[in-house]
């Protein structure tokens, strides 16, 4: 591993890294707006140019891989003065609009201007070059010409990430225009990241734009659920309103990106439909209750001879406390977990995953998934007194007929979801829980990696989170166990099951843990 | 004035047909070479001779072309460079044009030192004459055999391919030469790596001028002892020199490296003086991208460095004469429009950078000018120099340079008259 000196300090890196990266792990930032790790070196900012001991000109940071015995230093008056001038010739022809951008708060060229310049403009506004705004040239995404600053990030996405090609550029020096190629349109499956990439207010997203100002959203880590893959987000948030996702990085899973199904996913945790309360049906009624007669009446119904189906959207919190309640507590009732998707679900070989539940791997493990067939049939066949649904609806899985027959058939239905839906319309008991926005507790990808989501804010009105919902029924067909937290039914789950052995929140942390290999 | 031989055709006319080439000793280099030389041989004769590459930086070839990957599998490319669009530069038009077969002549010895079964001629777009020439005498080469397979028996194969240009003066650039190549925008790559070891396709890659390639036929046939004995010792050769501009008889001129710039634009033998006996103001010694000289300092040697000494570059040899009534403000505007124009606008501070200067000179040669935008024009150019992806930002921050410190009482008359004094003596005229 090559030494290198930045700054005057020493760092011992990898080989491969670039003269940016090396630095990063000093905690010393070099400014860039071209380079970005997940695309190829274009060099064409010149916002990173530092000092390269022996070279006499300055170089590009982003292109000079580091070599032992490197010297660079990052923080010279030359190196000062080229980035002032490299921000100053960006805004020769900038439209300055700031005040009506939707990228305030999130923009590389307010931020390095306000770190690395603070000189008054010098072009009056007239004389510059004027190009397209507010175009719109995708399903997702806005182009604004005149703030580009032509990094070709987005044009690099297009290119090497998705092979689409949509995007490039036109006309030459200070005319040099981003656009769509004629008759093309931004409209892969991943075009959102080109909003996230672009370090300016050029591309920003039709969804999200002029909706909230990025300075007040909280940011917490989760997992998207709209697929399998799992890819890692940051959920950006305010008074327990998602506002958007957006992909944070992990090498194992998603690298930079997410696809824009997932990014949109937002929508569906959003008020709308969501149950505040907890209900029970009698003869004539539907009443709202709350989780004192819950917690009261439902376990004493399943006492009564119980049969659950957990589906793969659950927790691998839920689907563990699931298993010891019907499977040990309630002496080896049925626990059926299913994974459904339609049968039309997008899918590629990036990382869309035609499996649209993010912990199908996670009940697996658990060993409480059956095929969907042979939930049907287990559910379709005989009567039965009381059926626990929990994290999904049955209307998908069995169509409405089955659905209909299935409510004919058992006499008590108890359903558990963050949001309404046919089963939890036709049931008699329905439980609000929180959504995976709102509860701690983990999934199981694809790839078997157990990753954690966190609450982002607590749950709306009554609703519980799932985990603590079944720790309290668990506790009242006397489980001697007291959770207090997802991370202590965690703890518990790593220490029964082989497949998790060792994990706990802290040992899963921000990039997942895989699962041990074990015979199931 | 010694013999003539890359402007051959001036001594030998119908030089460009195949028959009168070969009768005038052409292909005999070629022969020799593939014949008698092992590859490394020529690459050495080369190097011996002190070749310094035309393009522009006067880096010496054989030391370029010893920078191809030994151990590569990858097979290797030639591109000739004939994009030749340096504004005061056409000498290797001239040499495509009346002598084409030296040009590829030069291009098989060459390709074959450095082991290329491919070569591309990159000809600049507008060259539509020159390109037609050029496919003329290569079709009679091919059928005379020497090029395709088994040239001369010696089952060396070389296929030669003309490519027209895009239409940018940066497709000269090497690396966006290989861009535009390969089907792309012109957009020089970022280097490392270089041309040598990562070029056209992926490959390892030699790019070379016309007039560099034209010298080759040359120092093969008549040993690199002669070719070092023309000229300075560190700059050898023959040379073309293109004169324009405030001159009684432009034109391009073949000379020995080294001969004083005063010669070439007063010689009897050369620009013959400035018309109407006006006086000097400034020469450019290499193409418009290099600073200026002043009439005191023409006493130079035109060869690379000597001109760097004195504080410009020999550049292309576009020797560019402007007499006493040149507005130097209105010169470097022009300048500085064709650099605007021709930035491919990749990398910021040439983008941007060569618009602003265009504008700012607009302002001082039409009205507007505010008294800090002379400094301001010296501040961009230092601001573009040497921090790009290629040096068309240096090519319009030099003569900026140049012409704001040398010519600075004429910018600042500009300001102060609001304009330039010229226009508007015509306007009340
Ligand atoms: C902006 C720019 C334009 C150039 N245009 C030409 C050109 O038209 N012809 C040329 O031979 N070299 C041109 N060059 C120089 C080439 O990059 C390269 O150095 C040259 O072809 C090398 O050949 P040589 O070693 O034989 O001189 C240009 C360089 C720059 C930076
Ligand atoms: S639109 Fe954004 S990402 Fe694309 S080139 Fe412009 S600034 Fe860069
Ligand atoms: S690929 Fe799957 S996990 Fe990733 S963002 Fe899309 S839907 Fe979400
Ligand atoms: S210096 Fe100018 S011409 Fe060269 S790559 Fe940069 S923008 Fe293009
Ligand atoms: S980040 Fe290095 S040149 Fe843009």
């Amino acid at each position: 591993m090559p030494k290198v000196e930045i700054d005057g300090r020493q760092v011992e890196v990898e080989e491969g890294l670039n003269v940016i990266q090396a630095a990063e792990r000093l905690g010393i930032e070099i400014p860039h707006y071209c380079y970005h790790p997940g695309l190829s070196i274009a060099g064409n900012c010149r916002m990173c140019l530092v000092e390269i001991d022996k070279v006499p000109k300055l170089q590009i940071a982003c292109n000079t891989r580091v070599s032992e015995g490197l010297v660079v230093r990052t923080q010279t008056e030359r190196v000062r003065r080229a980035r002032q001038a490299v921000l100053e010739f960006l805004l020769v022809n900038h439209p300055i609009d700031c005040p009506v951008c939707d990228q305030a708060g999130e923009c590389k060229l307010q931020d390095y201007y306000m770190d690395y310049d603070l000189e008054p403009s010098r072009v009056p506004l007239e004389e510059k070059v004027h190009k397209g705004k507010a175009l719109d040239i995708g399903p997702l995404v806005m182009l604004d010409q005149e703030r580009c600053i032509l990094c070709t990030r987005c044009v690099r996405f297009c290119d090497e990430v998705t092979k689409t090609g949509e995007l490039g550029l036109f006309e030459r020096g200070d005319h040099v225009t981003i656009d769509l190629f004629p008759g093309r349109r931004l409209d892969n499956p991943y075009s959102g990241n080109v909003v996230d990439i672009c370090p300016v207010g050029a591309l920003t997203s039709k969804d999200f734009r002029f909706r909230a100002r990025v300075w007040y959203l909280q940011r917490t880590p989760s997992v998207c659920p709209t697929c399998a893959t799992g890819c890692n987000i940051d959920i950006h948030h305010l008074r327990g309103r998602i506002y958007r996702f957006r992909p944070r990085y992990n090498p194992d899973v998603n690298t930079w990106w997410m696809c824009d199904e997932g990014r949109l996913g937002y929508r569906a945790y959003q008020g709308e439909q969501r149950i505040l309360e907890p209900f029970r049906r009698d003869a004539e009624s539907v009443l709202r209750c709350d989780w004192e007669t819950v917690l009261a009446e439902v376990p004493r119904l399943l006492r009564e001879g119980a049969e659950a189906v957990v589906f793969a959207r659950a927790t691998n919190e839920e689907a563990y406390l699931l298993r010891e309640i019907f499977g040990k507590l309630l002496g080896g009732g049925n626990l059926h977990g299913v994974s459904w998707s339609p049968e039309n679900a997008s899918r590629d070989d990036f990382l869309r995953d035609a499996d649209k539940n993010p912990n199908t791997r996670g009940l697996a493990a658990l060993g409480v998934l059956v095929p969907v067939e042979a939930l049907r049939r287990a559910l379709l066949e005989g009567r039965r007194d009381v059926l626990f649904v929990f994290g999904g609806d049955l209307e998908p899985v069995l169509g409405p007929e089955g659905l209909r027959e299935l409510r004919r058939k058992t006499r008590v239905l108890v359903a558990a979801d963050f949001r309404g839906h046919a089963t939890l319309a036709q049931a008699d008991w329905a439980l609000p829980v929180a959504s995976f926005a709102e509860t701690d507790g983990t999934f199981t990808n694809r790839g078997g990696r157990v990753q954690r989501i966190r609450e982002a804010f607590p749950p709306p009105g009554n609703a519980r989170p799932g985990w603590w919902v079944l720790a309290r029924i668990a506790e009242r067909l006397g489980s001697p166990k007291r959770f207090a937290t997802a991370e202590e039914v965690f703890a518990e789950l790593a220490a029964a099951e082989p497949a998790f052995s060792g994990m706990s929140y802290a040992t899963v942390g921000e990039r997942g843990c895989p699962l041990a290999a074990v015979d199931r | 004035m010694g013999e003539k031989v890359l402007l051959r055709h001036e001594e030998v006319p119908g030089i460009d047909r195949l028959e009168v080439y070969v009768a005038d000793g052409g292909y005999t280099a070629a022969r020799t070479a593939l014949r008698e030389k092992t590859p490394a041989e020529i690459v050495e004769m080369v190097r011996v001779s002190g070749l310094r590459g035309r393009g522009g930086a006067g880096f010496p070839t054989g030391v370029k072309w010893g920078f191809l990957p030994k151990d590569s599998p990858k097979p290797r490319y030639l591109c000739v460079n004939a994009d030749e669009s340096e504004p005061g530069t056409f000498k290797d038009r001239q040499i495509i044009e009346f002598n084409p077969h030296l040009l590829l002549e030069g291009t098989l010895i060459s390709a074959y030192a450095i082991q290329a079964h491919v070569a591309y001629v990159y000809i600049r777009g507008e060259f539509a004459r020159g390109a037609a020439i050029l496919e003329r005498a290569l079709r009679e080469a091919y059928a005379a055999g020497h090029f395709g397979r088994n040239i001369y028996g010696t089952g060396y194969d070389l296929e030669v391919y003309i490519h027209r240009g895009a239409g940018a003066y940066i497709c000269g650039e090497e690396t966006g030469l290989i861009e535009s190549l390969e089907g792309k925008r012109a957009y020089p790559r970022v280097k490392p790596p270089f041309p040598a070891t990562v070029g056209v396709f992926g490959c390892p890659t030699i790019v070379n001028n016309v007039e560099t390639l034209a010298c080759v036929p040359l120092i093969v046939g008549r040993g690199p002892e002669w070719f070092r004995a023309i000229g300075p010792e560190k700059c050898p050769g023959p040379k073309l020199y293109c004169l324009s501009g405030h001159v009684q008889r432009p034109g391009v001129y073949e000379a020995p490296m080294g001969i004083s710039l005063r010669e070439l634009v007063y010689g009897e033998a050369f620009g013959g003086g400035i018309p109407g006996g006006k006086k000097l103001k400034g020469v450019i010694p290499g193409g418009s991208s290099v600073p200026v000289l002043l009439p005191e300092e023409i006493d130079v040697p035109m060869d690379f460095d000597s001109v760097a000494q004195a504080g410009s570059l020999l550049g292309s040899c576009g020797i560019i004469v402007m007499d006493e009534d040149t507005c130097m403000v209105d010169a470097l505007r022009v300048i500085a429009r064709f650099y605007h124009h021709e930035s491919c606008g990749q990398c910021t501070p040439c983008r941007e950078g060569t618009g602003w200067l265009e504008r700012v000179l607009e302002h001082l040669e039409f009205g507007g000018a505010r008294p800090d935008e002379v400094d301001l024009l010296l501040r961009i150019a230092d601001n573009m120099m040497g921090n790009t992806i290629c040096l068309l930002a240096d090519a319009a921050a030099m003569p900026t340079r140049s012409f704001v410190t040398k010519f600075r009482s004429e910018f600042e008359e500009h300001v102060r008259l609001d304009g330039c004094p010229k226009r508007l003596a015509h306007a009340e005229g």
